[in-house]
């Protein structure tokens, strides 16, 4: 049965810096990275040691808390280093990468006849697990669970992110078998949510149940529309797979192979010609970018413009993204810039500004932050930007107090960070929300679990 | 414009961190924000943000409090000139007299009361909040205007330390810090703050006329001597900028077009008054009573409802409460003043009084979100089971 969405609160921001259709492939990066710090609350115990040979799709190292879960290397190559920081935490591992890719093969099995058990089990082997996360608490799905529904969100609502139709265009059978490995692990259905307004290719996909999705961002969060279609309560746990990373699982079922290869949106007011690239997972983001970019002076992000890292020429796309957004610094002063209604070419969400004024008008924002953080004193504005049915500002209160039985009661189950974006973007006291509510959710998982 | 960035940056240069004056940072600072949006970059979370900020915000109430304080100044002389001179006279002079009278009691109430809000922010080490700068022009214009000004000083530091540094500074107080200072001053200088020599400036010094409020003459028996449009217009004797109900609605429009402060507080804090005042006119047992939806249009009730009540620190905080909230303050502040024949202005009482219930009205609007999340979770425990 599907069911359409439609939510009201959110916010729709127009960016100058969309990606062109067009896609190009980038040359092989010399060196690629990973970094566990993609993966929330995953240590990393290591398999293999500096200089050792490994093939794309070989384990290089697996998640200390949960052994089955494991992460492979996105290309054939050579350990160069593990980079370490204090206490020998493991902050990146570079492979210098051959000029050829030898993938790992794993025999080819038809995904009708293997049981439940037996896709987890290559999947686990594979390293696609990791693109499976679990909610709540946002963190790669633990491989013990049965969730009681898997969800995909095919609407990326945020500005300059990656066009998803576009991206799966020729993947479709791909994704049609991402999509049948999944449904054989949830004993729910697998949700399928797609842009309301648009024909998708996605819309013939079977198995799954297919929600159109009507409203302004965050409409495309996956954490709306699970609350929508089937929300949490605690002690349930969902799944959730981002688009290209269900077509990568398909694709392994269907070739026997790990392929890293994703196709992202380089965007951005500061990107000359923005367009899509085919690259592979960890490339080195100087070979995306070089150039491509306007100024000098501009900050780098893997992700998109709401919820990536920050990241430098010498940095790596990271595992998640899809995206890579380039916008300017703005580590410049502003005369007089608080005055009400100043500096109309900066967006306001608040009509203290113009732009509620020029609907149409596309900005082009930069890092600053518009002013310094303060104690929360304006009310309403953060559920003017909250489709989720709970109370943000209340909530964020009772994380920042460490208060489990509060934040249980107004709902942390059901919030990611990346929920709380658009607060982070629209607040005045320049709260930083994100961080709040992934903080709080490490904090549950250590003390709930 | 870089030679003047240059130069603060040169003056601020003693007070970066590790150098001398580090301590007094906040003080230095509060000043160069206020001339320049800081160099600061997002380093967490989302890379951009919204052009609005708390100093925005609070500038665009000081503009919606601009017309009344105007209008509060002309009348200040149009009331002490028609009353006690007797001669008439255009809104300049009138204006001029009303502002060398009102001018002082602004520049005391910033001057002490933002060098409390310094002191504390180099104490704590934070920045200063723009917070005061609405609280400090609120004060002088919410009270009697021949107040001395040493009281109105003493009001602002009961005001700032109590109502507000001891709860933990901007956004942790539980009462408005500018009502706290007008009921500090009512209860402590009483003699200065009701009665019929205090509302026009320097009736003091003469005898016999009628410089009581509106409903001070309810209270008393005696004939109101106003018309409804004089009342509504403001050209009647009251605290300095509350009288003109229709210069505070220009202010009113101001905050709901700018969506700076809650509709839904000023409408349902105007529909809880009217219901009230028509239910005490079908009544009709004393002139306050039966003085009907006049009501609105006295007194410090669409003042205290539309720039008061309205504060989002200590008002309730879900949009469901502000409607209860809001009007619970018009019942109430009615209320009072029917049934308060020592003390007719109510609306101030009301205020105190709901702001100290919002966090209740907050705890149950919240429970029922809550609530609704627990039986959904034990609805679904059932068809698992």
């Amino acid at each position: 049965m599907s069911k359409d969405i439609r939510i009201k609160k959110g916010l729709d921001l127009k960016l100058k810096g969309d990606a062109e259709k067009v896609v190009s492939v980038v040359s092989r990066s010399k060196v690629y990275a990973i970094n566990p710090s993609d993966f929330n609350g995953v240590t990393p115990k290591m398999v293999v040691k500096e200089g050792a040979k490994v093939k794309a799709g070989e384990i290089i190292f697996y998640s200390k808390n949960d052994e089955s879960v494991k992460f492979v290397s996105p290309v054939s190559g050579t350990i160069q280093e593990i980079k370490r920081g204090e206490k020998r935490v493991i902050l990146q591992i570079l492979i210098t990468a051959d000029s050829q890719d030898i993938h790992l093969e794993h025999s080819k099995k038809n995904l009708k006849d293997l049981s439940s058990q037996e896709v987890k089990e290559q999947l686990l082997a594979s390293g696609c697990w990791p693109f499976i996360n679990q909610r709540p608490y946002d963190v790669i799905a633990n491989s013990a669970d049965t969730p009681k529904a898997i969800f995909v969100s095919a609407y990326a609502s945020a500005p300059l992110t990656a066009d998803v139709d576009f991206v799966l265009e020729n993947k479709t059978e791909a994704f049609q078998a991402g999509i049948d490995a999944l449904a054989k692990l949830t004993s729910g259905k697998v949700h399928l949510s797609l842009k309301g307004k648009e024909k998708s290719a996605l819309e013939n996909i079977s198995g799954v149940s297919i929600h159109k999705v009507f409203g302004p961002h965050p409409a495309g969060n996956v954490g709306v529309q699970i609350s929508k279609i089937d929300p949490i309560n605690a002690g349930d746990r969902v799944w959730t797979v981002a688009p290209q990373d269900v077509a990568t699982i398909g694709e392994f079922f269907l070739t026997g192979k790990f392929n890293a290869t994703k196709t992202i949106a380089l965007s951005g007011s500061e990107v000359k010609d923005a367009q899509y690239y085919t690259l592979i997972s960890g490339a080195q983001i100087s070979d995306l970018v070089a150039g491509k970019i306007k100024g000098d002076n501009v900050r780098i992000i893997s992700g998109d413009i709401f919820t990536g890292n920050k990241v430098t020429q010498n940095g790596f796309l990271g595992f998640y993204s899809n995206t890579v957004t380039v916008i300017p610094e703005g580590n410049e002063y502003r005369m007089f810039g608080w005055m009400p209604f100043a500096s109309p070419s900066i967006h306001s969400a608040q009509r203290t500004g113009l732009s509620w004024l020029m609907p149409g008008k596309k900005y082009a924002p930069n890092t600053n932050l518009n002013g310094e953080e303060r104690a929360l004193v304006v009310t309403g504005e953060m559920e003017n930007v909250m489709p989720l049915d709970i109370y943000p500002m209340q909530l964020l209160k009772a994380c920042i107090a460490n208060d489990i039985d509060k934040m249980e009661n107004l709902g942390i189950y059901e919030v990611a960070p990346e929920d709380f974006a658009l607060i982070d973007y629209t607040n005045t006291s320049k709260l930083e929300a994100q961080v709040i509510i992934r903080k709080a959710l490490n904090l549950m998982i250590k003390e709930v679990g | 414009m870089k030679f003047l960035r240059d130069k603060i940056d040169q003056i601020k240069k003693p007070f970066g961190k590790g150098e001398k004056f580090e301590k007094f940072a906040p003080a230095i600072n509060a000043l160069d924000t206020f001339l320049y949006v800081p160099n600061h970059t997002t380093h967490k979370g989302a890379h951009i943000r919204d052009a609005v900020d708390l100093k925005r915000t609070m500038i665009t109430v000081i503009l919606a409090l601009v017309p009344a304080l105007i209008f509060g100044m002309y009348n200040a002389g149009l009331q002490h000139f028609s009353q006690i001179e007797g001669s008439d006279m255009t809104f300049m002079p009138l204006f001029l007299f009303g502002l060398w009278k009102i001018l002082p009691m602004i520049i005391v109430s910033y001057g002490v009361g933002l060098a409390i809000e310094f002191v504390f922010a180099i104490y704590r080490g934070h920045e200063v909040n723009e917070g005061y700068l609405v609280t400090g022009l609120l004060i002088p214009m919410i009270m009697p205007i021949d107040l001395p000004l040493w009281m109105l000083a003493l009001s602002v530091v009961f005001a700032v330390v109590i109502g507000k540094e001891a709860f933990g500074g901007t956004g942790m107080n539980i009462l408005n810090p500018a009502l706290v200072a007008r009921a500090f001053a009512f209860f402590a200088y009483p003699t200065f703050m009701s009665g019929d020599k205090v509302w026009v400036a320097d009736a003091t010094t003469v005898d016999g006329i009628s410089g009581e409020t509106i409903l001070g003459k309810l209270a008393a028996g005696k004939e109101v001597g106003y018309n409804t449009m004089d009342m509504f217009g403001g050209y009647i004797p009251g605290s300095v900028a509350e009288t003109s109900t229709l210069w505070i609605l220009v202010g009113a429009a101001i905050l709901i077009i700018t969506g700076v402060a809650s509709w839904r507080i000023i409408v349902s804090g105007f529909i809880g008054a009217a219901i009230m005042a028509l239910g005490f006119e079908a009544w009709g047992a004393n002139a306050l009573m039966s003085f009907g939806l006049n009501h609105l249009v006295v007194g410090g009730l669409a003042f205290g409802v539309v720039f008061m009540a309205t504060d989002p620190v200590s008002g309730a905080q879900t949009n469901t409460g502000k409607l209860i909230y809001g009007f619970l303050i018009g019942v109430f502040g009615i209320l009072i003043r029917v049934f308060n024949p020592a003390y007719p202005e109510g609306i101030m009482l009301a205020i105190l009084l709901l702001n100290v219930f919002a966090p209740t009205i907050d705890h149950y609007v919240i429970q029922s979100n809550v609530n609704r999340r627990k039986k959904r979770a034990n609805v679904n425990q059932l068809k698992t089971a």
